[in-house]
């Protein structure tokens, strides 16, 4: 059966503001993740669900969540000193490629994606990341990137900062002009499937980490299922070899129901 | 040569082992993968008459000796359901069982004729999920005559397509809940559900763990009791048998079938193993009935009781 991955109460060391929408809280939890594996994370009485591991090391992870309903707020007001319930970390991560690496993130989809720059970096690739968002306020990481030693193009949808336009406009005149060997990327579905669309054109190679309504978070309840692939045992993060294969990336997802909505 | 082939209520299975309803069972797509992953046959979650979201997070959890969980029955309602059946039975390769569940013997009715219209190999009552007790009461599983309430209430109602019973290991009426599903015309019966319901306590944050507070508990540390049950059921009944709680191993699985199961169900081993462990488990079967001189399965169903 192996270690059973019981739910350890987590002691929360720091919370940290990217930007106005968006905290990281540091928790005192060893643990050996991959950039892309994720966490449940438990409120009593709240809740649980699921959230990249944005920071890893030192005996502690970091979880960077932007507050969009009543748990993530729960989560972001959390204190020093306080506890969160952790079970993971869960699924499989960004498999780290020779070569040079184009990062793409959407809005808070980029919440593990400095930490792939970063593991990246150390890993010796040459990185481009490319920051996406609405507005300038909602950029993330950008800044980390930079101080690992990634060229960063930044996009808004405004042109608040850096280029007006989406992240995967950018991406494609990357691709034409540079030769990359794998693009990562992290955000809205619809980002996703352009930039694996994107990367399906030039013949580059593409990971994807994809988002799912979770339960168990190990692969048995079914709930998170893309086709026949489990996004919290399988994914999150799948190679553009199987994304091309599924027919719901970038089409249909289940509610807490089971079900689709296309 | 050994031979795994099983019959279950006259269908055909290329080998014993059934995914357990509610374990990866919420798609097509997912049952479709057990199946290409060495199912003999294929299980979809409980569907009852309205969409459902069931209980909220944390509804499964890990512990020492297995799971345990409290998901409440979520599923898409009876309408959206039966087209997921209908999908599985025209991808899937093996026999897909459809499982239905409701709160009385009139809604099990309505539910089964809708579901049943997609045509599954099997129609499974789920007439034992511990989880929902505040909302449906005691499981009917608990008690003879209102299990066989609900069988026969469906009986009336879905022709050609055979009925399994799946009752509970907790009740101390097993014997006669059996019988009773039999006499209503119950085709088989899976023995069982999940033991409980069980508590986890964080220590550290004094609470239960589950939203639900109490779930069913499954995997390793319930196959003992699961064994005597289908012991008990197979001593009661003539109608064959799927046995089911805590399989993990071909040794697992014989132990089943020794005490009386024709076709042995397989859900949290899935949590360690992933759908691989369906593959697995029959080649672990085989490879004791090579070295023990066993041609068929069929011929270990009950062997265990002299
Ligand atoms: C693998 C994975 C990694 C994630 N990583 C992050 C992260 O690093 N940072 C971050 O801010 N958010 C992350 N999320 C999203 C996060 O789990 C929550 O969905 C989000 O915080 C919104 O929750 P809420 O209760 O605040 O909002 P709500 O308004 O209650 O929910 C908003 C939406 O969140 C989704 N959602 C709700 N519950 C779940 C659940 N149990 N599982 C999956 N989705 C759910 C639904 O689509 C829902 O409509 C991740 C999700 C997944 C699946
Ligand atoms: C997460 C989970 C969900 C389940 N959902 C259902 C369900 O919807 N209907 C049902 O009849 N049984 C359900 N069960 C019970 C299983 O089908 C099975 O009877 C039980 O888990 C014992 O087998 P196991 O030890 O191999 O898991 C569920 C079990 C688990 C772990
Ligand atoms: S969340 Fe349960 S299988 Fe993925």
């Amino acid at each position: 059966m192996g270690k059973p991955r019981e739910t350890v109460m987590a002691r929360v060391l720091e919370v940290r503001a990217e930007n106005p929408r968006v905290k990281t809280v540091y928790l005192d939890f060893a643990a050996k993740a991959a950039p892309g594996q994720f966490v449940m994370a438990w409120i009593p009485g709240e809740g649980e669900k699921p959230f990249s591991v944005s920071f890893c090391g030192g005996a502690r992870i970091g979880l960077t969540v932007a507050a969009i309903g009543p748990f993530s707020r729960k989560l972001q007001e959390l204190k020093p000193g306080g506890v969160l319930g952790i079970r993971g970390p869960f699924g499989k991560g960004f498999k780290l490629k020779e070569g040079k690496a184009a990062v793409v993130g959407g809005g808070c989809g980029s919440a593990p994606l400095g930490f792939l720059v970063e593991e990246l970096r150390r890993a010796g690739s040459e990185v481009v990341f490319v920051n996406g968002a609405k507005t300038k306020s909602e950029l993330l990481f950008a800044a980390r990137a930079n101080a690992a030693g990634a060229r960063v193009i930044v996009c808004t949808d405004d042109g608040s900062e850096g280029r007006k336009g989406f992240a995967t406009d950018a991406l494609a005149e990357l691709l034409e002009s540079e030769k990359i060997d794998c693009v990562y990327t992290c955000g809205p579905e619809v980002m996703m499937k352009k930039v694996a669309g994107l990367c399906a054109q030039n013949c580059v190679d593409c990971q994807a980490s994809l988002e799912r309504f979770m339960k168990c978070g190990f692969g048995v309840c079914g709930q998170c299922a893309v086709d026949g692939m489990l996004v919290c045992r399988d994914g999150p993060v799948f190679p553009l070899s199987r994304l091309a294969r599924l027919r719901e990336f970038g089409s249909a997802r289940r509610d807490a129901c089971g079900s689709v909505d296309a | 040569m050994v031979e795994l082939g099983a019959q279950l209520a006259g269908v055909e299975l290329r080998n014993p082992l059934v995914l357990a309803s509610g374990v990866l069972g919420v798609s097509a797509g997912t049952i479709e993968r057990a199946a290409e992953s060495g199912a003999g046959a294929v299980t979809l979650k409980s569907i009852g008459p309205k969409p459902r979201a069931g209980h909220p997070n944390p509804t499964v959890l890990e512990w020492g000796c297995g799971l345990i969980n409290a998901v409440g029955l979520s599923n898409p309602g009876m309408e959206a359901g039966a087209r997921e059946v209908e999908e599985a039975v025209r991808r899937v390769k093996v026999p897909v069982i459809a499982s239905v569940f409701a709160g009385d013997a009139e809604g099990f009715a309505a539910v089964a004729e809708t579901v049943a219209a997609a045509k599954p190999a099997l129609l499974e009552l789920n007439l034992s999920c511990p989880n929902v007790m505040g909302e449906h009461g005691v499981p009917f599983a608990y008690e003879p005559g209102s299990a066989a309430a609900v069988v026969g209430a469906v009986k009336a109602r879905v022709r050609g397509i055979p009925l399994v019973a799946k009752l509970s290991p907790n009740t101390h009426l097993l014997s006669g809940v059996a019988r009773a599903v039999e006499g209503a015309g119950a085709d088989a019966i899976n023995m069982g559900n999940t033991l409980g319901p069980g508590m986890i306590i964080s220590l550290e944050a004094r609470r239960p763990v589950l939203a639900n507070k109490a779930g069913g508990v499954s995997g390793p540390a319930v196959r003992p009791v699961a064994v005597r049950c289908v012991w008990d059921v197979f001593e009661a009944v003539k109608i064959p048998i799927i046995g089911t709680g805590g399989v993990s191993s071909g040794r697992d699985a014989l132990e089943f079938v020794m005490a009386g199961a024709a076709c042995v169900g397989v859900g949290s081993a899935v949590a360690w193993g992933g759908p691989a462990v369906f593959r697995r488990i029959a080649g672990e079967m085989r490879a004791w009935m090579e070295a023990n001189g066993v041609s068929s399965v069929k011929e270990l169903v009950g062997a265990a009781h002299g």
